[in-house]
């Protein structure tokens, strides 16, 4: 095989100008194709994220199928006393709490690209705080459930006439719903991990114009998480 | 353009450089930082060769239990419950542990960025977490044998999986991260693929391992997910009963086989397609001639990738899932022959007129054809609904998939071994014993299994640790076969070690191959390339040096 070799491109670490970034890794000519390479990364990372909730979903559409009844009056429970009618309140405000969080993401990736980085850390820190929020709301609505003992498999215990112990589906609603929303609260917990490591980059003046790839990176997984959570809330709290 | 130079070695071409990869940093603690692929690759290949030899255990012991029906070993009787654990390990440690992992971790973590003209992989870090990942798995796959025992076979059926004591929420764990690193390591091929190409290679410029290793790359991060959720939901069935898979409290076991093999269908071609992957590569380049078909062959890498997803349900034909599907997927299992035949015809016609030599790797390659023929067309037996229902279960079952798994990708990734050896380690192995290796294993192979396909179609049920008088001798011809096996083997691992022993005398290019590697030392200095590679013209370009210049 014949080459020919040019040392336009034999050493590794600065861009076309000849400046050299800190955050360029020697194996990449550029830092275009460092970014993305690494977005094609991110890409591929969440498609398997979708296709791990995939199963889910699908385990969840089946067993609905095989107990519709059960599915449907299980997911009453998910549902509070507003002004004397049932409706989601904490699902609702969670769905509505994560929508800001992916707008102040953008925010925060748009300011990093644009070399303005107090803006970026405010954006993030907000974004981080909305995080909080869902997942002390989340709590809040966790404990209710352990409180009535609608709890997965083994651990059902609700005793009221409503929802019989030991009728099958029951039990296997509350599995799932606390497996596809505890997977998701993980990667939210996991989400707010990135977004404190990325504020105190971002502090440090890591990102500019020329180099902001983590937030760019970490902000679509954040829309990812949003968006998981878009299709679990009318699976869980809007089925009827 | 510039006609190619294929005269075979180069040696003494130019002075080797001093410093490589393997010496140019020294210490346990560089190997276990690295993050060069090619030090990555080495470990890969320790690593799932220590669990090959593993697997290989147990598989002798599977056969020698089989020798006679009093179902003993070493004179000692042997319960069914300890051959259950004998194959359930034998299966497990060499799918996950060996097969899986074994060429897109070692072989190809090596070549695939030399073939691009690559410095590294895209991610290097990545690269090496996934290693690690494996050892965690690996580590907790052997504790989860010795602490307690796992007999589900590797296919973890439900309902016995949910009932069954042991330890097998621990071994599905093992897999779920394993899964993990099998999925870092595809991710990081795509990302690879996509952006590192040399300067002048386009996609059709590509070697067509770099496309076999693609497609693998596709079915891991697009198939693996799904068996890490399955497992998850298999754990948590066990622990809480949770109410998904087992029938007695409401579960649906039939769905936990439509979601394993869901991923276990594309993970066969995980197996299969880097083997043909390494075929590719051979067959030219001993063959001294262009590759027949380039196109067609990356396209059917591709397309067995994609076909590899709608066949899943032709292992249920008979766990009660609906006729109506049981037809689709029957039709559609029909479908994989396509490519798989294009595959193998276009080698042939490589090999037709070309000046065919046959080393170590070319023999290797053959035996892959031969014995890849076998295993597919006794595929069409199984996907065809009326003879399938005769041999579901039996040995007809287990030859199939050996023939395919270990005929044609183990014997594919030994011959990738030997082909690349002397680029890995800068050694040229005995030819002769190479050689003589490669006959044993075909001989041992073929004893091994045919008869298997035989006792399969008389009706010998697989996972059966005795059976009836009348299919001694078969199974005690194939008992003798593992031996011979085990034998090859043996002689594969003293035949490589022992060039481990001579001072570094390989060429940069001992086949007079055309791909990317063969342009740089062996062993390769740390970055790869003195300079950045451009190509000039198209893979496998075998036409004579043009004489005036």
């Amino acid at each position: 095989m014949s080459t020919t070799t040019t040392d336009v491109h034999s050493h590794g670490g600065h861009d076309e100008h000849g400046e050299h970034n800190p955050y360029h890794q020697h194996h990449f000519t550029t830092m275009e194709q460092q970014f993305d390479t690494s977005k094609l990364g991110m890409w591929l990372f969440i498609v398997t994220e979708i296709l791990l909730f995939g199963g889910l979903f699908v385990g969840f559409g089946l067993m609905q199928h095989r107990y519709p009844g059960e599915f449907i009056e299980a997911h009453e429970h998910l549902k509070q006393d507003v002004f004397g009618s049932a409706f989601p309140l904490y699902g609702a405000i969670n769905t509505i709490v994560l929508l800001i969080s992916s707008w102040t993401m953008v925010m925060g990736v748009n300011a990093a690209q644009t070399n303005q980085q107090k803006k970026t850390v405010r954006y993030l820190v907000v974004t981080i705080l909305l995080a909080c929020v869902f997942l002390c709301i989340k709590y809040v609505e966790y404990a209710h459930k352990f409180h009535d003992g609608l709890l997965p498999g083994i651990f059902y215990a609700h005793q009221s006439e409503d929802l019989i112990k030991g009728t099958h589906g029951y039990a296997t609603f509350f599995a799932f719903y606390f497996m596809m929303t505890g997977l998701h609260g993980i990667h939210v917990l996991v989400g707010i991990g990135l977004l404190s490591w990325l504020v105190m980059r971002a502090r440090r003046g890591d990102f500019t114009s020329e180099y902001y790839t983590p937030v760019d990176l970490v902000g679509l997984y954040w829309h990812v998480v949003d968006m998981i959570w878009i299709y679990l809330f009318p699976l869980y709290y809007l089925i009827s | 353009m510039e006609p190619v130079v294929t005269s075979g070695a180069r040696i003494g071409d130019r002075p080797r450089p001093k410093k490589n990869y393997l010496n140019e940093t020294k210490g346990i603690w560089s190997w276990m930082t690295t993050v060069d692929h090619k030090r990555i690759g080495i470990m890969y290949l320790v690593g799932t060769l220590i669990a090959f030899l593993l697997g290989g255990i147990f598989a002798l012991l599977v056969r020698l239990t089989l020798l006679t029906p009093a179902h003993k070993l070493f004179g000692l009787q042997v319960t069914a419950e300890t051959y259950n654990r004998f194959f359930t390990l034998h299966g497990a440690i060499m799918v996950f542990l060996f097969i899986i992992p074994s060429i897109p971790g070692s072989l190809t973590n090596f070549v695939l960025p030399l073939m691009l003209g690559a410095k590294d992989v895209a991610f290097p870090k990545l690269n090496l977490a996934s290693f690690y990942l494996w050892i965690v798995g690996a580590v907790m796959a052997i504790a989860s044998m010795i602490i307690g025992a796992v007999d589900t076979g590797w296919t973890f059926y439900t309902p016995y999986s949910t009932t069954t004591s042991g330890t097998v929420t621990l071994m599905t764990a093992a897999v779920f991260v394993l899964g993990f690193s099998s999925i870092f390591t595809g991710l990081n091929f795509i990302a690879t693929v996509h952006k590192l190409r040399a300067p002048g290679m386009g996609w059709f410029d590509m070697p067509l391992f770099v496309w076999g290793m693609y497609s693998t790359a596709v079915i891991q991060v697009l198939a693996t997910p799904v068996l890490g959720i399955t497992l998850v939901l298999l754990m948590l069935e066990r622990v809480f009963q949770i109410g998904i898979f087992d029938s007695r409290i409401g579960g649906d076991p039939v769905l936990f086989q439509h979601f394993f093999w869901f991923y276990s269908h594309p993970a066969v071609y995980i197996m299969i397609l880097p083997g043909m992957a390494i075929i590719s590569e051979l067959i030219p380049t001993f063959s001294r001639k262009t590759i027949f078909g380039y196109r067609a062959i990356a396209y059917s890498s591709i397309s067995l990738a994609l076909v590899s997803f709608i066949v899943w349900g032709h292992h249920m034909f008979v766990a009660g899932q609906s006729q109506l599907a049981t037809v689709v997927f029957s039709a559609l299992t029909f479908l994989v022959a396509i490519p798989s035949g294009v595959k193998v015809f276009n080698w042939l016609c490589t090999m037709y007129q070309g000046n065919i030599s046959l080393e170590t790797p070319m023999l290797y390659a053959i035996s892959f054809l031969m014995l890849f023929a076998i295993g597919g067309l006794t595929g069409i037996f199984l996907g065809t609904l009326s003879t399938d229902v005769h041999l579901t279960d039996t040995y007809f079952v287990v030859a199939h998939f050996h023939y395919v798994m270990m005929g044609s990708t183990v014997t594919a990734f030994i011959g990738g071994l030997y082909y690349w050896w002397p680029k890995m380690t800068g050694r040229m192995y005995s030819e002769k014993w190479g050689r003589v290796t490669a006959v044993i294993w075909f001989i041992g192979f073929n004893a091994t299994f045919l008869p298997q396909f035989i006792l399969g179609s008389r009706g010998m049920p697989r996972r059966y640790y005795n059976y009836l008088d009348q299919f001694q001798p078969l199974h005690a011809f194939s008992t003798v076969g593992s031996w011979i096996i085990g034998l090859s083997l043996f002689m594969s691992a003293a035949v490589l070690l022992a060039s481990l022993r001579k001072p570094a005398d390989a060429p940069d290019n001992p086949w007079g191959g055309t791909t990317l590697e063969w342009e740089t030392s062996s062993p390769p200095i740390t970055h790869n390339f003195e300079d950045q590679p451009v190509l000039e013209h198209e893979p496998y370009d075998y036409r004579p040096k043009a004489v005036t210049h």
